[in-house]
């Protein structure tokens, strides 16, 4: 419990190498070692979505993955996701359509809603309902939201909205 | 939009080319949230930080007699391990009352409990690490001792003679009571063609704010100042309260803004392990950290609606509503919440019964009553869904006893139009208010005629779908009514400060705050509107006592009605002061003159004659080339507060159409309309996106959302899992629609929006359930309305 542990690991393309306790959280670790704070803590049991983040591809809780988990993986944050325009359109369509408030829940939302994208190339409302319950929204009420990454999922698609 | 009483005159000074008023520009903050590039308190470190834990009580109820932290204080990393008695050496107690609510008592408490814990999660130590991973390993081996005390926890046995007083000083558990009786009730219901009671039955709900609480607490021993890093929604307040119990002055507390992850009321009161976080820092002499984790969040963020309210309605057999009556009870946990106390609500439940419509006759009651549960206190919409589901509910009751169309008993019922100013029979004054015009729109809007054929083709194949209407009326802009007058240092004034930088741009310091409602882009678009500059020439500076005026912040829908109106008159000033300077340089009257696309033109035919950025550098670096006498003033400071009316009412009307499985008491929701008049629309994407999100917390409390206490006072659900909040996938799309009759007591013209939807949606629901279950002669009037209850009032469980 008390013995740390060596990780490496890839974080937004860099090489990042680390001493961790075992219990030490994926949330905390990038937070709080690696001053990633645009991964944010609502619950920190798996429900709000708010800590969202990709591991090798995959979205995850980062609250409830170890940081020890990540040794040889790749995780991406928003941080990373903003600075390389993979998600500037979902980010324009969310502006223009103000589907964020206190933006709290936002990182974890594009994180989820990119995934969406990744996955369905033109999902209807409620597929895209569906997949984002899993991320909490306490301001917008949701359909600002929807109706960004529709408008971005079509956009991709050269659909002029 | 349908404008009623728009008044032209008096917006002129908005009405320029170019002006951002009613339009629908993207907010100036959006990137930074965006991007993860946001500062929100919970992200926030300091040189030397260290941080809290709160060890919590696991009894509702109990003596505290004993305390063993020693073996605590020896791990590695533990700072201080304190306890209620040490901490009170540099932090006053306090009691949450208001003189102009009278009557109102209640016991003096702690930052952290002293011999006595009065309910599940309340502080009774706090330990300081190194890291909060380290404090909460300490916690768990700090040993108290409790004597378990009779936890009062049934709000309708609170006042019984057999149920122990949980203050004995103030002896019994009534903490507030109000009657009020305007008309002749007793006359108006004997006149009655029918009378119809109902008991109205509302969940104590809470907030829910993505981001927990959190606050970063920096006593700087050198300079003898505090600097309070809040999650806030009233900073000035904080300031106020932080330096009276800690014995300083205000200008040694500084109290910070940034991001803000979700508030809602819940982050305008200030909470003991705030006032305790302020006060470790000045004992430990270091910065110190709380982050609530979300457990603590719903043992202690302030709880709401828990209110058991009987109504009953007199009705004519033509429709005409004759008389209101209410007696509504409401625990409030074991103290009055500081320093806008807990008796608001209930206050607000007498003020709004009956609001929308004419009758004269009302009785009201309300009892506020302590229990051993968790704090209530003032959550957006504070008072509005309990009054509107009550008044609403009885108006649906009354129409399906005499047989009348729901949309009809209210067209004949509510105020007309071109009734106001008027009054209501609990006194709230009304400027203009357009309940019919609201309600012709919202018909036309939902096709209601349609969807009635539609929900009785539907159940011919047993699908049960049912419409509800509700009107209701919004308390904004609210003056020094609220809570000045009841002594509290809350103001209800704000200030908003504008200077043209060296370069030509604007720098505008407000005292409204920003939780995401907007404040920084209403105040952006009044201000570059009334200037002629562009919006990305604006930068607005908020939340932080140190750098703006002094004023309320952005709470009970107030941010644009008042900040709003300040930084127009401010930004009046700067303009004329920027025009006399411009007609010296250009030998010309300032009459001649106008500012546009960020220059100076003529006001005759637009053409520009000196850019802002040019006059800019004149007055800045060479004043010497000015005209002798001139000394130019490129910054100014306006304030406002609303002095003719104590409250701009704000009205509406919202309809929910819904379907309700008779087999497994699911609810769905098909479609929700809102029809509001906020006035003036600064910008009406933000308004939409108010009443959206104000709309889908009101439909949260409709269906999911109850702290659910045991009958030893145990919170039971306190967690996300358990505790259900509206999801993306079951949430209906929201129509918004507005009718615009704006105040006359300012020139901008705006009423609050920020409300609205939570006033009214829960009742919509529960009228749409009613009106779907119709056929099974059900009829429920307690909110949530889980499966459990309608599978209950179907008689099949």
């Amino acid at each position: 419990m008390t013995l740390h542990m060596q990780i490496t690991l890839d974080v937004n393309g860099e090489r990042v190498d680390a001493q961790v306790l075992p219990r030490l959280n994926l949330a905390d670790f990038l937070r709080e070692h690696l001053q990633l704070t645009g991964t944010h803590v609502g619950c920190e049991h798996g429900v709000c979505g708010a800590c969202t983040v990709r591991v090798d591809g995959e979205i995850v809780r980062s609250c409830l993955m170890l940081a020890v988990q990540t040794h040889n993986a790749s995780v991406e944050t928003i941080e990373g996701l903003s600075d390389s325009g993979e998600i500037s359109d979902l980010q324009a369509a969310f502006r223009d359509r103000n589907a964020l408030q206190c933006g709290f829940c936002t990182p974890g939302m594009l994180m989820a809603a990119q995934d969406l994208l990744r996955r369905h190339a033109e999902p209807d409302r409620e597929r895209i309902r569906e997949h984002l319950s899993g991320n909490y929204c306490r301001c917008t009420g949701y359909q600002a939201i929807i109706d960004a990454v529709e408008t971005a999922a079509r956009q991709r698609l050269g659909i002029k909205p | 939009m349908t404008a009623i009483s728009a008044n032209p005159d008096a917006l002129s000074v908005l009405d320029r080319p170019n002006s951002y008023i009613g339009k629908a520009v993207p907010r100036p903050n959006l990137d930074r949230l965006m991007q993860g590039r946001g500062l929100y308190v919970s992200d926030m470190e300091l040189p030397r930080m260290a941080h809290v834990v709160f060890l919590r009580s696991p009894h509702a109820h109990a003596k505290i007699t004993a305390i063993d932290a020693s073996a605590a204080r020896r791990m590695k990393g533990v700072i201080a391990v304190v306890t209620g008695r040490e901490l009170a050496s540099v932090i006053t107690p306090w009691v949450g009352v208001l003189t102009h609510l009278k009557g109102l008592k209640s016991a003096p408490q702690h930052a952290i409990a002293i011999d006595r814990v009065c309910w599940q999660g309340e502080a009774v130590a706090a330990v300081v690490a190194a890291s909060r991973a380290v404090a909460e390993d300490a916690a768990e081996i700090v040993a108290v001792e409790y004597e378990e005390l009779e936890a009062v926890t049934d709000m309708r046995t609170a006042l019984d003679s057999g149920t122990p007083v949980i203050h004995p000083a103030l002896g019994d558990n009534l903490a507030f009571e109000r009657k009020l009786d305007a008309g002749a009730v007793d006359f108006a219901f004997a006149s009655s063609d029918e009378v119809v009671e109902a008991d109205f039955i509302f969940g104590r709900h809470t907030g829910v704010t993505l981001e927990p609480r959190a606050v970063v607490a920096d006593w700087n021993v050198a300079e003898a100042r505090l600097t309070i890093y809040q999650g806030t929604q009233a900073p000035h307040m904080v300031q106020n309260i932080a330096a009276l119990h800690l014995g300083l002055r205000e200008m040694q507390v500084r109290v910070v803004c940034k991001d803000v992850g979700g508030s809602f009321g819940i982050k305008v009161h200030i909470y003991a392990d705030e006032m305790a976080t302020y006060a470790l820092s000045k004992l430990l002499r270091r910065p110190i950290k709380f982050v609530a984790d979300r457990v603590e969040s719903f043992n202690t963020d302030i709880h709401a609606r828990d209110h058991c309210c009987r109504g009953r309605i007199g009705v004519k057999r033509d429709g005409t509503i004759v008389a209101f009556e209410i007696d509504d009870l409401t625990g409030i946990g074991p103290y009055s919440m500081y320093p806008r106390t807990s008796a608001i609500e209930a206050n607000q439940v007498v003020n709004l019964v009956g609001g929308p419509y004419l009758t004269r006759n009302y009785r009201a009651r309300t009892r506020v009553v302590f229990q051993n549960k968790n704090v209530m206190c003032q959550y957006r919409a504070v008072g509005h869904p309990v009054a509107c589901s009550v008044t609403e509910g009885l108006v649906d009751l009354a129409a399906q006893k005499i047989g009348m169309d729901p949309v009809e008993i209210r067209r004949r019922n509510l105020i007309p139009d071109d009734g106001y100013p008027c009054a209501s029979p609990s006194g709230l004054r009304f400027e203009q208010l357009s309940h019919h015009a609201a309600m012709r729109k919202l018909i036309k809007m939902m096709d209601y005629d349609g969807l009635r054929a539609e929900q009785a083709a539907l159940r011919k194949n047993n699908i049960y779908r049912g419409i509800g209407i509700a009107s209701f009326i919004e308390v904004t802009n609210p003056s020094a009514a609220f809570y000045g007058v009841g002594g509290a240092r809350i103001s209800s004034q704000d200030g908003v400060a504008v200077r043209l930088d060296a370069q030509g741009s604007v720098i505008c310091q407000t005292s409204i705050t920003e939780q995401g409602q907007g404040s920084e882009s209403l105040t952006a678009q009044i201000v570059g509107s009334v200037l002629g500059v562009s919006m990305e020439r604006v930068r607005v500076i908020l939340g932080d006592t140190d750098n703006t005026p002094y004023g309320g912040g952005t709470w009970a829908s107030r941010g644009a009605g008042i900040g709003g109106e300040a930084a127009l008159q401010a930004a009046k000033v700067l303009r004329k002061n920027i025009l006399d300077v411009a007609a010296a340089i250009l030998q010309t009257s300032a009459a001649e003159l106008d500012i546009a696309d960020n220059a100076i033109v003529n006001d005759r035919d637009g053409s520009p004659r000196i850019d802002l950025n040019e006059l800019s550098r004149i007055v800045y670096f060479r004043p010497d080339t000015l005209p002798p006498g001139i000394q130019p003033e490129l910054m100014a400071t306006r304030h406002f507060v609303p002095r003719e009316y104590p409250f701009a009412f704000t009205n509406g009307v919202q309809a929910s159409w819904l379907e309700v499985d008779a087999d497994t008491g699911f609810v769905k929701l098909l479609r929700h309309w809102v029809v509001e008049d906020c006035g003036t629309i600064i910008n009406p994407q933000l308004v939409d996106e108010q009443i959206r999100g104000g709309v889908v917390q009101g439909l949260g409390a409709a269906l999911f959302e109850k702290c659910i206490y045991d009958e030893r006072g145990q919170l039971t659900n306190a967690n996300m899992a358990d505790y259900l909040v509206p999801m993306s996938g079951e949430m209906p799309d929201i129509d918004v629609g507005h009718v615009v009759s704006p105040t006359l007591e300012t020139e901008l013209g705006a009423k609050g929006a920020g409300e609205a939807g939570t006033a009214g949606a829960a009742a919509a629901v529960a009228n749409a359930v009613n009106d779907a279950l119709r056929p099974f002669g059900a009829i429920i009037t307690e909110i949530p309305l889980t499966p459990q209850v309608i599978l209950t009032a179907l008689g099949r469980i």
